[in-house]
């Protein structure tokens, strides 16, 4: 029995298989519309995320099976004190599978030691959330049809933004991706993950704070939010948030291909005008989210 | 400055000068109710200084937290006034309830019973980080 907790727990192997499911799914969603007919996923949500926990209950139903939801963690046995581990154990004898979003980080860790069925992390804290990188590699690969020889752009908080850094994990195992970060000085990636993953693996990088300068360059651009409160001083917010607001002139001389990411939800660093643009993907990749769930769900239940 | 020989226990050498009260409180050596000797700052050849502990009986020392706190401790096991072996030791993958995670936002803070687990993400910089959240061991 198997838990996905943090993205390199699937080997390259296994993301190809999600990603070869996933892809037959959107094209036969009949023959997968009953094949979890009986089993049940339950949804533990001890921190709001309307949208994660949607996009997890529609993966089960559209494969035929139920959804155990809990809707508001102060109402739950959590609030009483019970313990994670105690939880995990209560649930597995009500469900087949876990999908858990907990504010403090290892939490669903802590659950998958002592489940007996396995469990999905829907994101602890700012720590990890495997299922958004899932969202996020699918539309890649549809969108260039393979991971290897990508110039891939990250712009905006890439400090602390858990997104960001997963998905530069998960690329890491792919052949000669060139890595561009744009990001101002304040919200530059850790220096442990450039070290550790990037040069480690001696992918070439560019950190820049100017996003146009490399635009021309980029094959996929995935944009984030800034956010005001990372920010010591006011100043320099206003100074530097409109830097990283994507307008169309922006992508005056970016590639034709260009594939724009963005993990959502989006707040003013992508202009509503771009929405129109082929290149945007941001809202391709909130449905393939749900057909990475799906494909995630079946191999963890060994449905396939 | 004489300290009498052992005739059946331990001898930790080659501590890094000032870590052997460290280790004293990570072995729990204050538990113990044979002879214990501490020796600080001695003469050594190898590192210029070092520290030294004696401890008079066949205590199990716990090889994985002397390894995580001293690397390049010796322990020397003496029987019948003799040294019978002589262990390296060598950085543990793991640790268990050794330290305790810092971070604030790492479930350990809040569910006090779960076990404190660190593994080495970093031989060579000597790093481990939490199972739980990733941090860095401080």
């Amino acid at each position: 029995m198997k838990s996905v907790i943090n993205i390199l727990d699937l080997s390259v192997e296994e993301l190809q298989k999600l990603i070869d499911t996933a892809n037959d799914i959107i094209e036969n969603p009949q023959k997968y519309a009953e094949i979890c007919k009986g089993k049940k996923l339950a949804t533990l949500f001890f921190e709001p995320s309307t949208r994660t926990r949607l996009s997890f209950e529609a993966a089960m139903y559209e494969l035929g099976g139920n959804v155990l939801s809990m809707s508001d963690a102060g109402t739950s046995s959590a609030a009483k004190g019970e313990s994670v581990a105690d939880t995990a154990k209560v649930i597995s004898c009500y469900a087949d599978i876990i999908a858990m979003r907990h504010p403090k980080e290892g939490a669903p860790l802590v659950a998958a030691m002592n489940a007996d069925i396995p469990v999905i992390n829907a994101g602890d804290g700012g720590h990890n959330h495997p299922t958004q990188t899932l969202a996020d590699l699918l539309t890649i690969y549809r969108e260039k049809g393979s991971f290897d020889n990508l110039t891939v752009g990250f712009c905006g908080d890439l400090k602390f933004g858990r997104t960001v850094h997963s998905l530069i994990e998960a690329l890491s195992r792919y052949k000669n991706i060139k890595f561009v970060l744009i990001s101002p000085e304040e919200l530059k990636l850790p220096s442990y993950i450039k070290k550790d993953i990037i040069q480690k693996n001696n992918f070439e990088y560019i950190q820049t704070t100017d996003l146009q300068s490399v635009m021309p360059e980029l094959d996929i651009l995935y944009m984030t939010r800034v956010q005001r409160e990372r920010f010591f001083n006011e100043a320099d917010y206003l100074r530097l948030k409109d830097s990283y607001i994507l307008t169309p002139e922006k992508l005056e001389n970016a590639k034709k291909d260009l594939s724009i990411l963005h993990p959502l939800p989006r707040v003013n660093e992508i202009s509503v005008a771009i929405d129109k643009d082929d290149r945007a993907c941001y809202f391709k990749q909130v449905l393939y989210g749900k057909y990475m769930r799906m494909a995630l769900i079946l191999m963890l239940l060994e449905v396939l | 400055m004489n300290i009498d020989s052992i005739k059946n226990g331990i001898v930790i050498d080659h501590i890094t000068a000032g870590k052997a009260m460290e280790i004293y409180k990570f072995l729990g050596l204050e538990n113990l109710c044979c002879s214990v000797a501490i020796i600080k700052n001695a003469p050594s050849k190898k590192l210029g200084k070092k520290d030294i502990i004696k401890i008079d009986s066949d205590f199990d020392v716990d090889i994985d937290i002397l390894a995580y706190i001293d690397p390049d401790a010796t322990v020397n096991i003496i029987k019948n006034s003799e040294l019978v072996e002589k262990k390296k030791l060598k950085l543990p993958e793991k640790i268990t309830n050794v330290i305790k995670c810092k971070n604030p936002r790492c479930i350990t803070t809040t569910e006090q019973e779960l076990t404190h687990i660190f593994k080495l993400t970093d031989k060579q910089n000597r790093i481990y980080r939490c199972v739980y959240c990733e941090s860095k061991a401080k």
